[in-house]
């Protein structure tokens, strides 16, 4: 791939030196347990420490947070994050189990949060001792998420909050969550508005979270019930009134369209992790027997394969092409479609993955004789997670549709 | 040697682009494409050659023929990233010309080194050019030629040459008793017999040219060497052609689908016509941002280069066949007709698609390299 340092300012190269050196010497040894595929399938408080010390560490040595304020915890820097990102993927790291803190509850807070409220909530988000989880899904409001009926009554300087929660990943270990609720129920829209609730603190005394087992066997996300819970009027996010448009500085970011660039590690390989990209399917097929020969030397394969290739490299010059503003007329246009193309892609490769391996692709975890130790039939169910959360794909091209291309909204 | 993140697409690179930009929705409208080459829709019209030389002329005037020359040989030796750009805007506009044929001559003279110099001086003093090698069985190999080569002179056939019609001059693929080896022929030359296809795309003209003793000047005695080094920079160039093509389409159609109304909704409102357009956009960004990253490569990372070439060329394939057949359904009864452009652009992606190996043929190509060199 390219190598990005011909363009790094100077305070870029700079860091990426230190990033790397620190990264040498720091990058964290094998886990003593097997982690899941990623931070949305955290299942153990042995998988969460081992992750936490790491994302303590990386943001200790200033690669979480890197272009947030120093005010609120962050580095201070211009466009560092991305450099961070780089490296660590490079250094083959561990992931960061906060990723929803990362990914959507810090910029959130950061845009629409009052100083006090950042100050307090970021630092620790960013060191991962506190996990954030998100409360937008209810059994009734999906794809339709302004039609939430989690309702937030006022008294006093308080609010009283009765509703109920779904698919919430990593409530389990969450102090913290980021929710979508109700204020008024006469304006669909503008009668939404936002908090940050501490919801650890507040187990058996109004929130009660209940896991939900996924397709695959793990748990990862939950159900989340409100009774009366009361929260301070301080850890409102921005107007009373104004939780859509909050709520959409969130969206943006999930779906890696937002201002500030997601703190992302990563690529860590052995026995207990996974990569589900083009290369790895061709070590899988030559070390496929097929035919007498290797799943390699099927023509249909191969070009399967090879479309995989494609895409993967597609993306990546799209995120490079991104940055290039003589080469788009839409600013949107590129941005909007990096989640969709993201998991379409692993979906598609970790499909392919099961055809290369034909009859095998039939073993799961738990037989001895799986290939890859079952992960990729694991890795094609969990592909699924990705094309519909934050937005399932049909969502995300009515989205492209409308927004970039201007098109009539679809109801 | 690595890319720039931002492949190289400087200043001067963003000026042509869209210098070029203005330049084609200045004077070459849809309208004046269906008024240039479509007058006569008979399905078995005789093949004649359609275009626009004043216009043609302006751009030669502009200094795009000389793009691909190097500056030592009197041309601009513009980095691929920005002829690159050019070419999306040519394809856009879809405008009949030899530019992308000469671009490719001047790539496979530059790599032909000293002995191409004299060929080269001729593209700087305004002769165009085009490649002549495919055989009857249309392969794109130079290996396959059928021309044959014996003391400087030409016999044999060549088939599938593009824009023949349109240039002074043939760059011709022969073989010889000892070599693979490129001429360099005047298009009016004693013994020369051009006869143009009847081909569906209205915006191109391709001839079989026969070589009937032919005397000829020798640019390279190693063909296969030269070609090798030229065709990424060919391929690249075709797909951004492409790339422009596809966003043609893909803006008009989605202004018609905006616009028309059915059941009381525009067409737009429909998901079973907005998704499968959003997929065309996402295939059209797939393939422009393999072209500036195989264009980058050419220029940057030439160990690269015919990697990130196959990709682009097989994602721009599959995106001209599909923006294409989308382009046609959703315009319904009236996108059927010879009065609405979209059959023009249909027609130039079909061709563009199999020219120079379609998408199949690049990812097996790929499948070489990224598979089996790998092992
Ligand atoms: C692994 C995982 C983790 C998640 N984590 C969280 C979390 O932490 N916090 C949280 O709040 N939520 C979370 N979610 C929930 C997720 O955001 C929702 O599942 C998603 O928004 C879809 O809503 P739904 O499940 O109600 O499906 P529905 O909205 O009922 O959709 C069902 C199907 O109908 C399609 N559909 C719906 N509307 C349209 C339309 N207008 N046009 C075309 N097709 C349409 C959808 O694309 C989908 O295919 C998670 C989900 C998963 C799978």
């Amino acid at each position: 791939m390219a190598d990005k340092q011909i363009q790094d300012t100077p305070e870029q190269a700079a860091f990426r030196e230190q990033a790397r050196a620190w990264l040498a010497d720091n990058r964290p040894g094998d886990p003593p347990v097997r982690l899941p595929q990623s931070a949305l399938e955290i299942m153990t408080q042995e998988q969460l420490a081992y992750l936490q010390a790491w994302q303590k560490s990386a943001c200790d040595a200033g690669l979480v947070g890197c272009d947030y304020p120093v005010e609120v915890g962050g580095g201070g820097k211009t466009d560092c994050q991305r450099v961070a990102n780089e490296e660590m993927l490079r250094a083959r790291t561990p992931y960061f189990p906060n990723i929803i803190g990362l990914g959507m509850a810090a910029p959130t807070v950061f845009y629409h949060g009052q100083d006090a409220l950042k100050q307090r909530l970021l630092p620790r988000l960013f060191s991962g001792e506190d996990i954030w989880c998100q409360g937008f899904s209810e059994p009734g409001a999906g794809s339709d998420l302004a039609s939430v009926q989690t309702f937030a009554e006022r008294k006093g300087d308080k609010w009283v909050i009765n509703g109920h929660k779904v698919w919430t990943s990593l409530a389990h270990f969450a102090e913290w969550m980021i929710l979508l609720l109700r204020t008024d129920k006469s304006h669909k829209y503008d009668g939404l508005s936002y908090f940050v609730v501490p919801i650890r603190s507040a187990l058996g005394k109004g929130v009660t979270v209940r896991p939900l087992i996924k397709m695959t066997g793990e748990t990862g996300f939950n159900e989340v019930i409100f009774e009366d819970l009361e929260v301070d009027d301080a850890f409102r996010l921005d107007e009373l009134g104004k939780g859509w448009q909050v709520a959409m500085t969130t969206l943006a970011h999930e779906r890696g369209a937002g201002q500030l660039v997601t703190p992302r590690a990563g690529g860590m390989t052995n026995k207990s992790s996974h990569i589900t990209t083009a290369s790895a399917l061709v070590r899988l097929a030559q070390a496929t027997a097929s035919d007498g020969a290797t799943a390699a030397d099927d023509p249909l394969l191969r070009d399967r394969m090879m479309q995989q290739f494609i895409r993967e490299a597609g993306l990546a010059a799209n995120q490079r092409r991104a940055r290039v503003p003589a080469l788009q007329d839409n600013p949107m246009r590129l941005s909007l479609q990096n989640k969709l193309l993201m998991s379409e892609i692993a979906q598609d490769t970790a499909g392919l993955a099961m055809d290369i391996q034909g009859a095998a692709s039939s073993l799961y975890l738990g037989d001895p004789n799986a290939p890859a130790g079952g992960q990729w039939p694991m890795a094609y169910m969990n592909s699924f997670g990705f094309t519909i959360a934050a937005g399932t794909s049909e969502v995300q091209r009515n989205i492209l549709g409308e927004r970039v291309l201007g098109m009539a909204k679809s109801k | 040697m690595s890319q720039p993140d931002d492949f190289g697409f400087n200043e001067e690179a963003a000026l042509l682009k869209s210098s070029a930009a203005k330049f084609f929705s200045e004077h070459f409208s849809a309208d004046k494409l269906h008024a240039l080459v479509a007058q006569d829709p008979s399905p078995d019209r005789a093949p004649t050659v359609q275009w626009d030389q004043a216009l043609w002329q302006q751009m030669v005037d502009l200094g795009w023929t000389l793009l691909a020359v190097p500056e030592e040989q009197g041309g601009v030796g513009m980095p691929l990233v920005g002829v690159a750009g050019l070419a999306e805007e040519l394809g856009k506009a879809a405008f009949p010309c030899p530019l992308l044929a000469t671009l490719a001559a001047s790539y496979v003279l530059t790599a032909c080194g000293e002995q191409g110099h004299g060929a080269l001086a001729d593209i700087v003093n305004g002769e165009t050019a085009t490649l002549a090698l495919s055989n009857a069985t249309g392969s794109w190999s130079p290996a396959d030629t059928n021309v044959v080569a014996e003391a400087g002179r030409l016999n044999g056939t060549a088939c599938f040459v593009q824009d023949a019609g349109k240039v002074s001059r043939l760059l011709v693929c022969a073989r010889s008793q000892q070599s693979l080896e490129l001429y360099w022929v005047a298009a009016n030359a004693a013994g020369v017999q051009l006869q143009q296809d009847a081909i569906l795309d209205l915006t191109r003209d391709q001839a079989h040219i026969e070589f009937r003793d032919v005397e000829a000047q020798l640019v390279s005695g190693a063909a296969q060497d030269a070609m090798d080094a030229a065709l990424p920079a060919i391929w690249t160039l075709l797909a951004a052609d492409m790339v422009g093509a596809g966003e043609w389409q893909l803006q008009t159609t989605v202004d018609y689908v905006k616009q028309r109304q059915q059941f009381d909704h525009p067409l737009g409102f429909f998901q079973a016509v907005k998704h499968p357009l959003v997929n065309v956009m996402i295939a059209i960004d797939q393939a422009k941002s393999l072209v500036f990253n195989a264009a980058c490569a050419v220029d940057c990372e030439p160990e690269k280069a015919r990697q990130y070439a196959h990709m682009a060329k097989a994602s721009a394939s599959d995106m001209a066949v599909f923006a294409s057949s989308r382009s046609v359904q959703c315009h319904g009864g009236i996108g059927f007709t010879w009065e609405c452009y979209v059959h023009l652009f249909f027609k130039r992606q079909k061709h563009s698609e199999m020219l120079w190996g379609n998408a199949a043929w690049h990812r097996a190509r790929l499948a070489e390299i990224l598979i089996d060199a790998a092992a």
